[in-house]
């Protein structure tokens, strides 16, 4: 089977504005004087503090857990004491009680952490609760927990797992970085969850404009006859996990089904390597590589980052912002999360930290559809967006379920290429979230 | 660091085209065919697109400014209706024909039902089809290209089964380049094709209307005339095909938006112009081809949702 120039029909490509911080080695960020850490990063239960005010902490101790299987646990990214417990502005948009940690610049490591021992001595149930106890979250942004992710149910036969490293979203580059600096741990992480979920075929799916990723992966696979490098096309939104099945694997997930449907398991390769970290030192899920980029920041790199620095003094480190700075937005700008402030922490989900100018961010006025087609050619899903606006802005929610309105992915596709700068995907969502709530009041 | 910050929900990048945009490059790809029509018809042919063009911005922008709505003359699209709309006019009719076909066009086919994306049928087709209705004798009377205007039949009037009409068939070639008797813009194939390339190079249009669309009417008057390939070929570059399957069948607001909508619309534009040219009481049928297929739309579209992705049947 063909390896390279895999892709999925439909898409757009926009601008990838990746050659900004796509040289730029990862380096480490300065410790912060003090850390907010939300005890809600992740998809599921939020987590409850279980360290009391004025407590002393390590690197790596765990500080919030929660009962629910659906769930990950937090820990402190530095040492110090703890200062308070209170409500915060999450980047995620909601708020949430959040830790805050006083470093006392120490950095010394808690006495939890340490190594796991050798992957061929660890069973796959011992390596599901290393990563639960680790806190890994999917890195990709979605942060969903991932030993949830593997421990499918026993009637899900998986077959093949895939490391998604398309980072397909323009301007983000901590993907790529990871891949040309770490890609031994990577593929460690990827023959651990290989071994977790007793696999045999393992693929790391890569977009072509990453050639020097895609030579360091292949490299450090060359001895690892059941993992493949796939190459796939440049293409937004490649880094979908569904899409990244169908190239993959040319299995089509079927609509409101998941990946294990297909047999397949998809993590993101800064997951694969935080598990590798965490099984050969024990450190915990306390830092992650996030891309400082867009036309409004100093200098655009790549920071390896402590979980509850404040995004102001990650830009600092940047050298601060430029003049004229529009949008501060979290995670890459196609499906990324504008910030209303610059006060808000560092999240196991921080891929990205884009400082967009009022410039970039200007469009003329909204003009009428004229139902140029072009949404409904280049959604992946094959949706009809402007369709499903239509019925939006007229209220008709229960219609849009016809449209199909849950298989979307909010991946922005459909407002990127729309001519008339219609909001789309603004619209689906607002449908998505009128209709849940209609659901809501009926099971009352 | 700025004190007002942007909110909206992603994505936070767009695509840099514009409505506009895409009105304009219309425009731009039938200029060719406009300055072809200039140089076959003369002044008349430059009289007839400015009234038009004007007559179809003037009356968007009273009617807008009457219903207290925002003037959306910039946007291009009431210019390029009063253009194809002077494309649909025989040379020597005069001026206020097409003033009057702009203003029905615009006032009655596009504003009266909401405006841009909103018509259902394609407004410079329906003022054409009103006018036809009105005064079908001036916009049946067609002149030869050159400044003198001696009357002339069309070449699809002569190839007509049971036709009365009498005269010498144009040349294949001058066919092909425009040199014959039409409407104003329909003459020449050569000059809209050049045109049609540049949609196709902008991506404003796509190959499925006027590919199934030419290449119907190309396999049912091949077959209808028995293998006749000269017949056929008059039939694809005489008449209103060429600026029909490439400027006004793929008008987005009257056209279906799905993929295999589009190839059902284009087929079945094809067999009603191929009907009406062969056993209609018309020589001339894309017109009103365009215009049926218009109103089939809706309900093509309706029928012919894309197939979801991993759709469980």
């Amino acid at each position: 089977m063909k390896l390279s120039n895999l892709t999925f029909k439909g898409g757009i490509h926009p601008p990838y504005s990746k050659e900004l911080s796509k040289k730029a080695s990862i380096e480490p960020c300065i410790v912060p004087e003090v850390v907010v850490i939300p005890l809600s990063q992740h998809i599921g239960a939020p987590c409850d503090p279980i360290v009391k005010i004025g407590e002393a902490v390590k690197v790596g101790q765990k500080i919030g857990e929660s009962k629910s299987f659906v769930s990950a646990p937090v820990h402190s990214s530095v040492s110090g004491v703890v200062k308070k417990i209170e409500e915060i502005d999450s980047p995620l948009g909601n708020k949430t009680k959040a830790v805050v940690i006083e470093s006392d610049g120490k950095n010394e490591v808690s006495e939890e952490v340490k190594p796991k021992g050798n992957l061929e001595d660890l069973s796959p149930e011992e390596i599901v609760e290393i990563v639960k106890e680790a806190g890994i979250t999917g890195q990709g942004g979605a942060s969903f927990p991932t030993h949830v992710k593997l421990s499918p149910p026993p009637d899900k036969k998986i077959d093949t797992v895939i490391l998604n490293g398309a980072e397909c979203e323009p301007y983000l580059t901590a993907d790529h970085r990871l891949m040309v600096e770490e890609s031994e741990s990577i593929v460690y992480g990827l023959k651990a969850i290989m071994k977790a979920v007793g696999v045999k075929k393992g693929y790391i799916g890569i977009e072509d404009n990453k050639p020097d990723a895609i030579e360091a992966m292949m490299k450090a696979s060359a001895n690892e006859p059941e993992i493949e490098i796939v190459s796939l096309e440049t293409k937004y939104p490649q880094g979908d996990e569904k899409r990244l099945i169908d190239a993959a694997t040319k299995r089509q997930v079927p609509a409101g089904g998941l990946p294990m449907d297909v047999g397949v398991i998809v993590n993101n390769v800064g997951t694969a390597d935080a598990i590798a970290k965490a099984i050969k030192t024990g450190m915990p899920l306390v830092e992650r590589v996030v891309t400082i980029t867009g036309d409004a920041v100093v200098t655009p790199k790549n920071l390896m980052v402590k979980i509850g620095t404040s995004f102001k003094e990650v830009v600092e480190q940047c050298g601060g912002y430029k003049e004229g700075l529009g949008k501060i937005v979290m995670g890459g700008p196609m499906m990324g999360n504008a910030q209303f402030t610059d006060n808000v922490p560092v999240v196991k989900g921080t891929s990205g930290i884009l400082l967009l100018s009022e410039k970039e961010v200007s469009a003329p006025p909204m003009d009428p559809c004229m139902r140029c087609g072009r949404c409904v050619y280049a959604c992946p899903v094959n949706l009809q967006p402007t369709a499903l606006e239509k019925l939006t802005s007229r209220e008709r929610f229960d219609e849009t379920e016809k449209y199909h309105i849950w298989s979307c992915i909010e991946c922005g596709t459909c407002s990127y290429v729309c001519p008339a700068r219609r909001p789309l995907v603004h619209s689906i969502r607002v449908a998505k979230k009128a209709l849940s709530d209609k659901q809501k009041r009926e099971s009352k | 660091m700025q004190e007002r910050l942007l909110l909206t929900s992603s994505p936070h990048i767009g695509t840099k085209d514009t409505v506009s945009r895409v009105m304009l490059d219309v425009i731009i790809a039938l200029l060719p065919a406009t300055m072809g029509s200039i140089y076959f018809f003369g002044l008349p042919a430059f009289k007839l697109i400015m009234v038009s063009v004007i007559a179809a911005v003037a009356t968007e922008a009273i009617i807008q400014k009457l219903t207290k709505k925002t003037i959306t003359i910039k946007d291009c699209s009431a210019a390029l209706t009063g253009l194809l709309l002077a494309m649909n006019i025989p040379p020597a009719a005069p001026w206020w024909i097409a003033a009057v076909g702009s203003a029905f066009a615009i006032g009655i086919a596009k504003q009266a039902f909401g405006g841009l994306g909103q018509n259902f049928i394609n407004p410079a087709l329906a003022g054409r089809a009103m006018l036809m209705a009105s005064w079908p004798v001036i916009m049946t009377t067609w002149s030869a290209p050159g400044a003198d205007a001696v009357a002339t039949v069309t070449p699809l009037a002569l190839l007509k089964p049971g036709s009365e009409a009498t005269g010498e068939l144009p040349s294949l070639m001058d066919a092909f380049v425009g040199n014959i008797g039409g409407c104003l813009g329909e003459t020449s194939a050569l000059l809209l094709l050049i045109g049609a390339a540049y949609l196709f190079y902008r991506r404003v249009i796509s190959w499925r209307i006027p590919f199934t669309y030419i290449a119907t009417v190309a396999v049912i008057t091949l077959v209808a005339s028995g293998g006749d390939f000269t017949n056929m070929l008059y039939h694809l570059f005489t008449g209103g095909l060429m600026i029909g399957a490439f400027f006004m069948a793929t008008d987005y607001s009257s056209s279906p938006i799905t993929v295999k909508g589009q190839i059902i619309f284009g087929i079945g534009a094809g067999v009603i112009t191929s009907v009406i040219r062969l056993y209609g009481g018309y020589p001339e049928g894309v017109s009103y081809s365009i215009l049926l297929m218009n109103l089939a739309a809706p309900i093509i579209e309706k029928y012919t949702s894309p197939k979801l992705f991993g759709e469980v049947k």
